[in-house]
């Protein structure tokens, strides 16, 4: 297998006194969709923070590229490629659909670039060319979502952390943001870091998984390995197998423990 | 014809207010903090001004002082931010507020020391001249002052809506992690929205200077201008000119129709009034963010 293109070793990223990541490692090769799931608190977004700087970390290295990029400020990490998507959108509510995309490539100078990017977003995502002058705090859920897919799109990104894109909003929606991004994935070659709590559609779309819990890395696979897993099945997909009684979910141990 | 003259000098008056309270807009969209020195950066800039001018200090021809002293001004704003504020990064709102009290204090106090404490008029090419438009007699500086409000607020206008920092400026003010996410330099960012902020202020001061005279105590009437923010609906700039506007006209109105005693209250008779009918302000730009 090729290079990894993003390798994480042994990262610990505290939040004051707390630690939320504690010792976690992996690897992103070129073209790849790799997803991280787990539960709430298991500390995915804080990894995902640690990548794009927003947060350093303690301990460990990220290396991009070749480079060590842990504990660079954000508009650097950015500069060099990759893109944080965040939980909940956070678009620029009081500003248009095109402002909000012209922000997103900010860390551009090239116009024949931007404009070509911004026309390769509106081919994704038809519905932003015709709300383009809407102020972005008026869109809609699933809107803004897009909006926030397309802004990251137009740093003209080599990887894109997206964290939750499935987050409130309706099955269907969640299906229509995951088929664009498989088609991002196959057209454009993005590589893609994808944390989800929705296992069964991650996993779907994803070439690698990690699971996460309280801070760490227990298991990884490729995805098929994973939706087969029975410790995946039961905890995360949601899949209840009948038997006995001492193998209901509640008197049941997950093997990494 | 009484009322014209009136409505003009109190939409003089009102636009330097809604320059300062431009100012305070401007540093609460960036940094979510009341900087209540900005009457006295104001004042600052009315001295720097002077200082410059003036045949018994420096003695600059008019054109090459008003630059300089708008650098200096953009300078000071700039430092303040570089050298305290962002110390206090991550301190509670209200550690900002008393130590921006205090260097209201501080800019008082150094402007008497070098300035001294008389007041003092702004000698400029406009001082004194009349134009006459109908029936009215304006002073050519209440005309200046009105015109360069508006070619400053247009100006503002087009560097918030077209430019790349402008953009950059309400994104981080709108959503500081976002601007984060998408590789604005916050930090840098909100250091220049402090300069610009100083800017407004010296341009609002040399406005004052030269149609009426400071001292070290004119910063104080930052405290009108905040009320004109908030009349407005703090976190909106245009609402902020508006506020100013409202205010400056009333003054005049008020004190020429209600008894002496009562009519200085009516601006603050307004805020109150605003504050409980319209919490927000009257041109607040109020979103609830969906889930």
């Amino acid at each position: 297998m090729s290079q990894p293109v993003l390798s994480i070793r042994n990262i610990e990223s505290f939040y004051g006194p707390i630690m939320a990541i504690r010792g976690v490692s992996l690897d992103v090769h070129p073209g790849q969709i790799v997803s991280i799931l787990g539960a709430n608190g298991a500390g995915k977004t804080t990894l995902m923070k640690t990548i794009s700087g927003v947060m350093d970390p303690e301990k460990g290295t990220i290396s991009f590229d070749g480079q060590h990029i842990q504990g660079l400020e954000p508009h650097k990490i950015v500069q060099k490629g990759i893109v944080h998507i965040p939980e909940g959108r956070e678009v620029f509510p009081l500003l248009t659909v095109d402002e909000n995309l012209s922000l997103g490539a900010y860390t551009l100078t090239d116009k024949g670039q931007i404009d070509h990017d911004r026309d390769l977003v509106f081919s994704y995502f038809p519905i932003l060319r015709d709300r383009r002058a809407q102020e972005a705090g008026t869109l809609s859920g699933g809107q803004q979502q897009m909006l926030a897919i397309g802004r990251g799109l137009m740093a003209n990104p080599k990887i894109m952390l997206l964290d939750e894109p499935s987050l409130g909003l309706s099955p269907l929606l969640v299906q229509e943001i995951f088929d664009i991004l498989k088609r991002l994935n196959d057209e454009q070659n993005m590589t893609m870091i994808l944390v989800e709590q929705n296992a069964t559609a991650a996993l779907e779309l994803a070439h690698h998984g990690y699971v996460m819990e309280i801070g760490r890395i227990v298991m990884d696979g490729t995805a098929d390995v994973l939706m087969q897993s029975e410790d995946i099945r039961n905890f995360y997909l949601g899949v209840q197998e009948e038997g006995a009684r001492e193998n209901r979910r509640w008197k049941r141990k997950k093997t990494w423990r | 014809m009484d009322n014209a003259q009136l409505l003009i000098s109190g939409l003089a008056n009102g636009c330097v207010y809604g320059l300062i309270a431009l100012g305070f807009v401007l540093i609460y969209k960036a940094t979510e903090a009341v900087n209540f020195a900005q009457g006295d950066f104001m004042m600052l800039g009315a001295f720097v001004t002077i200082g410059l001018t003036n045949t018994e200090y420096i003695g600059l021809p008019f054109l090459l002082a008003l630059p300089l002293s708008l650098g200096i001004m953009a300078a000071l704003g700039y430092l303040v931010d570089r050298l305290i504020i962002r110390r206090l990064f991550g301190e509670s709102q209200t550690a900002v507020v008393i130590l921006t009290i205090a260097l209201g204090f501080v800019i008082r106090f150094v402007a008497g020391l070098i300035w001294g404490h008389e007041p003092q008029t702004l000698q400029n090419p406009l001082a004194g001249k009349e134009v006459r438009f109908g029936g009215l007699v304006l002073g050519m500086e209440d005309v200046a002052v009105i015109v360069v409000t508006v070619l400053l607020t247009w100006g503002l206008y087009v560097f918030f809506s077209k430019t790349r920092l402008g953009l950059a400026m309400q994104g981080a003010s709108q959503n500081q992690l976002a601007a984060y996410y998408m590789g604005i330099p916050v930090k840098r960012v909100q250091g220049l929205i402090w300069a610009l902020a100083g800017i407004v202020a010296g341009i609002a001061g040399i406005l004052f200077a030269a149609k009426g005279s400071v001292d070290p105590t004119t910063g104080l009437l930052g405290i009108k201008a905040f009320a004109a923010a908030v009349i407005g609906g703090f976190g909106s700039l245009p609402g902020a000119l508006a506020g100013g506007l409202i205010v400056g006209v009333i003054e005049p109105f008020a004190s020429r129709y209600i008894a002496a005693g009562y009519s200085q209250i009516a601006p603050y008779a307004l805020l109150l009034a605003v504050l409980i009918f319209r919490p927000h302000g009257l041109f607040s730009q109020v979103r609830v963010k969906k889930v």
